[in-house]
């Protein structure tokens, strides 16, 4: 019974942290990156930030929002199944609620410019803040020679040609098993 | 019921098919929406997009709920919200499931996360740089912007913090 209650409670921190995050994701998926970082890596120590790293890209390689993906993801590796719908629950109500109120008032609601004032400032501060969080991140990712190159050539691809990210993901995936394994087994033969 | 179960079914597929997230969904979303089942004119998507830009979360949930609710009320925002996870939901439980069997036992999901780990920096770099490109327009911008570095380097504070300091200046700043 201690157990389970201790269970509830932690189900309950992440609902309110994800619920946190859901509520300030403003201006694209990518903006949930920085608050995630802090909430979940730094302040408390659910992920590594490897495993945070991993989780995003698996995330956007495959449908649905970046956002959703991410959150059910953390949920369901924090707490299994049940922790993926209450992460879930967490991450889209704050979107939910705001929509509702919205669309119920929907035909008083022709001036939104306060809130667009309000968002002409927010979009240069999450510019920073994602940018900030890049490079937080830069050092746990690029390691080696091999991890800079294919840093470049995703850039390039991802920027000039517009490339699917899961394309890139799954190549270099894969990619990256065939190097590991060839070196894997050129060092046992040196063993032997 | 019969609402409900249309909405839920077209925002399923919206779900389903989005690749890419955000605005890559939008033509996908204006089609079931506004073409296949007319539960939108034009002008209306256009005002969703608009109170999208404006609230926090994801395009798709945004619109399902707006799309949902004017169709049949809560009961409809629930329904067409439900339906527009539910696509990432049993995916990405039904991946996190594999890797984690995997990881433990085969080498190679070492080897692979560690492989396009830089490739999730170069994505999100290029998010930034989408973002910066539509919004460092000028000075009032980029005093914002240095305000929010120094914010969070120098003084070390909360993002959420960050951001709402940036909403407020917004306000105060644009007429």
């Amino acid at each position: 019974m201690v157990s389970l209650s201790k269970d509830f409670i932690f189900l309950l921190k992440m609902f309110f942290t994800f619920f946190k995050i859901g509520a300030f994701t403003l201006g694209g998926g990518y903006a949930m990156i920085p608050l995630m970082k802090v909430e979940i890596v730094e302040k408390n120590k659910w992920l590594k930030e490897e495993e945070f790293i991993d989780i995003i890209a698996v995330s956007q390689s495959v449908p649905g929002a970046v956002a959703i993906n991410t959150s059910v993801y953390i949920g369901y590796k924090l707490r299994g199944f049940i922790g993926a719908v209450f992460a879930l629950f967490g991450t889209v109500l704050p979107s939910f609620l705001s929509i509702l109120i919205i669309a119920y008032f929907y035909k008083e609601v022709k001036k939104i410019t306060y809130f667009n004032r309000a968002f002409k400032g927010v979009y240069p501060s999450i510019l920073v803040l994602i940018l900030c969080a890049a490079f937080s991140l830069w050092e746990k990712a690029l390691k080696d020679y091999t991890s800079y190159v294919i840093f470049i050539i995703s850039f390039i691809l991802l920027f000039f040609f517009n490339l699917y990210p899961g394309i890139l993901i799954l190549l270099f995936g894969i990619f990256g098993i065939i190097k590991g394994s060839y070196e894997n087994w050129k060092r046992e033969k040196e063993y032997d | 019921m019969i609402e409900n179960i249309k909405l839920f079914y077209a925002f399923f597929k919206i779900g389903l098919f989005g690749f890419g997230g955000g605005y890559a969904m939008l033509p996908l979303i204006q089609k079931e929406v506004v073409e296949i089942n007319k539960w939108l004119s034009f002008k209306e998507f256009m005002d969703v997009l608009a109170i999208s830009q404006v609230t926090p979360g994801p395009i798709s949930v945004n619109a399902a709920t707006f799309v949902g609710f004017k169709v049949n009320g809560v009961l409809g925002s629930f329904s067409a919200t439900l339906g527009v996870s539910m696509p990432s939901f049993v995916i990405i439980l039904f991946l996190a499931y594999i890797i984690k069997k995997f990881s433990s036992k085969i080498k190679a999901t070492d080897y692979f996360f560690q492989a396009i780990r830089p490739v999730v920096i170069a994505l999100i770099l290029q998010a930034a740089i989408s973002i910066g490109k539509n919004s460092l327009t000028g000075f009032k911008e980029l005093g914002i912007a240095a305000a929010t570095f120094i914010g969070i380097y120098v003084l070390k504070i909360h993002p959420i913090a960050v951001i709402f300091f940036s909403a407020v200046m917004g306000v105060l700043l644009y007429h």
